[in-house]
């Protein structure tokens, strides 16, 4: 126990680097494929709203979801979230990212609409400290942690500290939209702002929000009846609501953007609104998910299964390749004289310790069409100047650069395996009648099948999520599903998408790994001895 | 010489050098002719060219000068997979990754031999090793004397006229190599096969072979039956390399047709037979076999020269008494008694007179 103690610790600054560096690293990036927070945390009230929406009706959702939409997006606008969210939906459905984009820029122009009429039919709306003085009040904790909780998920930030405000459990009842947004704007104000609440004039969504609240003849009579603070100034604005927009907030929506009145936009937040998604997966397979079901995405839009089956299919290509190059390599090493074959293998080695961009660079000189190959062939006449060949920028180009940079990897494993047969295998073979040819084919060959499984393996696998080469020689023709991956991480942002491609990737190679066992035997692979 | 055998040459080296690097000769001028069905053993140290004998005759070395004939045939140029002989290899070479009934079947199918024939050779060839319930398994399988057997069954199958074994019982324990070596012998010669035995081994060398060829420094030192090799080594080097050994060192006083008087530098006289020694006054080195020395002297010639010699150890080894004595200034002198009824057994300390029949000593080379 002790000694299995002593050893573990011995090991342990490795395992923890490695699980640190490596395994969580890898399964965040494998939970990403799935995640889909950011909708329900960014839009929170809107996805409850819209779970009762019959997405099939074709028609716009009730002016409730639109209501809720008004009061998340407007909190979204001020912590900067709503466009990452349209970016998110953008991936879905294309046109949603300009949608947030600009509908965020408006959502102060529709506030207004409520604004100035119920300035003008009291003056005491304009004065942050008498809205503060109506709001506050005691018993609204429970409602205050909430709105708390929804804000911090939905800014991603830390929203603890004291607020200076508490919501008031009589008006929370009697306004329930304006209790909503007047406390998001008191977090906002006093925990990121860092002012004082009282100080502030309130967001243009609070006004927003009174407007829905007065839409509703309960409240009405209710606040007739009401006489805590700032109760002269709502019985006068609920006397006057024939002066507020006769409209209501789908309306509103619906004039800054006619897309807002789509079903189709709305069919397709609804759809990703859960907090797990099979969309990104879906994608990588060039499916998509509607309201109708899982379908294929149309023809002009299918890349990624192409992709896969081109990387699989370069990928053998270049492990046989590897195997006809590297096999005559690795027996010229095992069978030449000791010092003949260490200079020889110095030539297998030295590309090895090469920087992988400058090999690759290497063969961009080689490859293009005024390189050096191709003069060499102008110049001996082989090839006529005006139709040289095209040898980079397409799979040809991706194939020979990385085989010649992978080719080690099959050489090494066979060659190690090929030291450990005796010569006298085909001397006697040899001697019991065979022809060259036979005897190695019958005798040396099924021998070192062990070394060609164990390089092919290497070099697939190596080959499968190979980057550098195909973005540098590869063109559109040549590139791999990594280059597609190493796109969506750095270029587009999707890092779900690359996390599903990613994992396929990994699924597909962990399938082969699992045949290859089941056919030749992973016992059957020897990487040396 | 084994029954049925002819004289007639079936395997011939004509004057064969060979030569690595270009420098220096590993087979310097090898002459041998062998008749059909011997069992010849090519006996000798590390590098002393009797591996590259065999490797030449089995065509994976070639001869840098030379004839070697097979059956009148000179084989210089023909590939070893055209020669036709059957070859058992020191670690056995059975291929691995087949059983051993494909193992055997391979020399038949690449002869392209039917089906049925090829299953009733192998049948008949693993039968007569006693491997007859083994053709499914792998080698791997197999202990070593069985893989040996199988070897030997590999190299017979094909029913080669020539079989080449290169070390074949070095990896096996004692008892095991004796069994084997009968074995061996007895199914060459039972199949009147010509065999080519190349072991460092000199007991299995001289309890096997119809003929041993002693190598030393690439050349046959000695070529001879086994009892003639022993009893009547040629040079000092056979003396030696064969059998245990007693020498003394002296300069010949005198040569009377087959006998000659040897003083020794200690200045004693003693009797012997002139081998490789011509004239009086060459320097000699004079052999002796540990059993073959007396000192009962009524069993000596009246005018036999003898020696002084003082008992040094006495060691019982159940059939035979090895005694070791001081003799002419020679700590090592050994001889060996039989472990008879009436046997004297000699105490440290003893002196004692000892003496030999001339023709059991014998006169060699100095060098």
């Amino acid at each position: 126990m002790r000694q299995k103690m002593r050893a573990l610790m011995l090991v342990a600054p490795l395992l923890i680097f490695v699980v640190v560096t490596f395994i969580v690293p890898i399964l965040s990036m494998l939970f990403r494929s799935v995640e889909n927070d950011i909708v329900p945390n960014t839009i929170p009230g809107t996805v409850i709203a819209l779970s009762q929406w019959d997405g099939s009706s074709g028609e716009p959702p009730h002016e409730n979801v639109y209501r809720n939409l008004y009061i998340d997006l407007f909190k979204a606008e001020e912590a900067k979230q709503h466009t990452r969210l349209g970016s998110r939906l953008n991936y879905e459905q294309s046109g949603l990212s300009s949608l947030f984009r600009t509908t965020g820029r408006s959502l102060d122009d529709i506030g207004e609409l409520w604004q100035d009429p119920l300035e003008d039919i009291d003056p005491n709306f304009e004065e942050g400290s008498f809205w503060f003085e109506m709001m506050s009040g005691t018993g609204g904790e429970d409602f205050l942690e909430t709105r708390r909780e929804l804000m911090a998920l939905m800014s991603d930030e830390d929203m603890s500290g004291d607020v200076g405000f508490v919501p008031s459990e009589e008006i929370i009842q009697l306004l329930p939209w304006t209790a909503r947004a007047y406390t998001d704007f008191a977090l906002w104000a006093a925990i990121r702002d860092g002012d004082t609440v009282a100080e502030e004039d309130p967001w243009e969504s609070v006004y927003g929000a009174l407007g829905m609240d007065l839409t509703n003849p309960d409240t009405v009579s209710a606040i007739n009846s009401y006489n805590g603070a700032g109760a002269s100034a709502l019985q006068a604005a609920a006397a006057n609501i024939d002066q507020l927009p006769q409209f209501g907030f789908r309306e509103a929506f619906t004039e800054e953007d006619k897309d807002w009145g789509s079903a189709d936009i709305w069919a397709t937040i609804k759809l990703y609104s859960p907090s797990m998604t099979p969309g990104y997966f879906l994608n990588s397979v060039d499916m998509t998910l509607t309201p109708d079901g899982i379908v294929m995405k149309p023809e002009n839009q299918q890349i990624y299964t192409t992709l896969f089956m081109r990387t699989l299919i370069m990928a053998l290509i270049i492990t046989a390749s590897c195997i006809v190059l590297g096999y005559p390599v690795a027996w010229l090493l095992a069978n030449l004289p000791m010092r003949t074959a260490s200079i020889l293998m110095i030539l297998v080695l030295l590309p090895f310790w090469t920087s992988l961009l400058v090999r690759t660079s290497a063969w961009k000189v080689l490859l293009q069409q005024q390189g050096v190959i191709n003069e060499i062939l102008v110049w001996l006449g082989f090839v006529n100047d005006a139709d040289r060949l095209v040898l980079m920028n397409n799979a040809t180009g991706t194939v020979i650069a990385m085989t010649h940079i992978l080719l080690p990897f099959m050489i090494l494993p066979l060659y190690s395996v090929m030291k450990t047969i005796p010569p006298s295998y085909q001397r006697a073979a040899k001697s019991l009648g065979a022809t060259n040819w036979t005897a190695f084919w019958r005798v040396y060959f099924p021998q070192s099948v062990p070394g060609i499984g164990a390089g092919s393996i290497l070099v697939f696998i190596l080959a499968i999520g190979y980057y550098i080469t195909p973005e540098i020689v590869g063109g559109t023709d040549g590139v791999f599903i990594s280059n597609r991956i190493a796109y969506h991480i750095s270029s587009s942002l999707n890092w779900g998408l690359a996390a599903a491609l990613g994992s396929i990737l990994l699924v597909v190679v962990l399938g082969l790994y699992w045949c290859y066992d089941k056919i030749v035997g992973i016992d059957n692979v020897k990487l040396g001895g | 010489m084994a029954d049925g055998a002819s004289n007639e040459a079936f395997v011939e080296f004509e004057r064969v050098q060979k030569s690595y690097d270009g420098e220096t000769l590993v087979v310097k001028d090898l002459n041998l002719t062998m008749p059909k069905g011997e069992f010849l053993t090519m006996l000798g140290p590390s590098g002393s060219g009797k591996t590259t004998c065999l490797m030449m005759l089995a065509g994976f070395e070639t001869a840098t000068h030379g004839d070697i004939r097979l059956g009148g045939v000179s084989i210089n140029d023909i590939p070893p997979h055209k020669r036709g002989i059957g070859m058992v290899f020191q670690n056995y070479a059975l291929f691995p990754h087949m059983t051993i009934a494909e193992n055997l079947a391979f020399p038949l199918e690449v002869r392209k031999l039917g089906k049925a024939e090829q299953e009733e050779k192998v049948k008949r060839a693993l039968d007569m090793v006693e491997m007859g319930s083994f053709g499914g398994r792998r080698p791997a399988q197999l202990s070593g004397g069985q893989q040996q057997r199988v070897a030997l069954a590999r190299a017979l199958v094909f029913e080669p006229e020539l079989v080449l074994m290169d070390e074949p019982l070095g990896a096996l324990d004692k008892q095991l190599r004796e069994k084997m070596q009968f074995e061996i012998t007895h199914l060459a010669h039972q199949l009147g096969i010509t065999t080519v035995y190349v072991t460092h081994d000199q007991t299995e060398a001289l309890t096997m072979s119809d003929r041993v060829a002693v190598f030393d420094d690439g050349r046959i030192q000695q070529l001879a039956p086994p009892d003639k090799l022993y009893e009547q080594p040629e040079n000092s080097f056979v003396a030696q390399f064969i059998g245990e050994n007693n020498t003394l060192e002296g300069v010949i006083k005198e040569i009377k047709g087959n006998t000659c008087v040897v003083q020794l530098d200690g200045g004693e006289i003693i009797d012997a037979v002139p081998v490789n020694v011509s004239q009086v006054g060459e320097r000699t080195r004079v052999s002796i076999r540990p059993e073959r020395v007396e000192y009962n002297r009524d069993r000596l010639h009246a005018d036999a020269h003898t020696l002084k010699a003082e008992v040094l150890e006495f060691i019982y080894m159940g059939d035979i008494f090895r005694t070791r004595l001081r003799v002419a200034g020679n700590d090592e002198f050994i001889i060996k008694t039989r472990n008879a009824p009436d046997q004297v057994r000699l105490k440290p300390g003893q002196e004692i007179e000892i003496g030999w029949l001339a023709e059991d000593c014998r006169a060699l080379d100095a060098s």
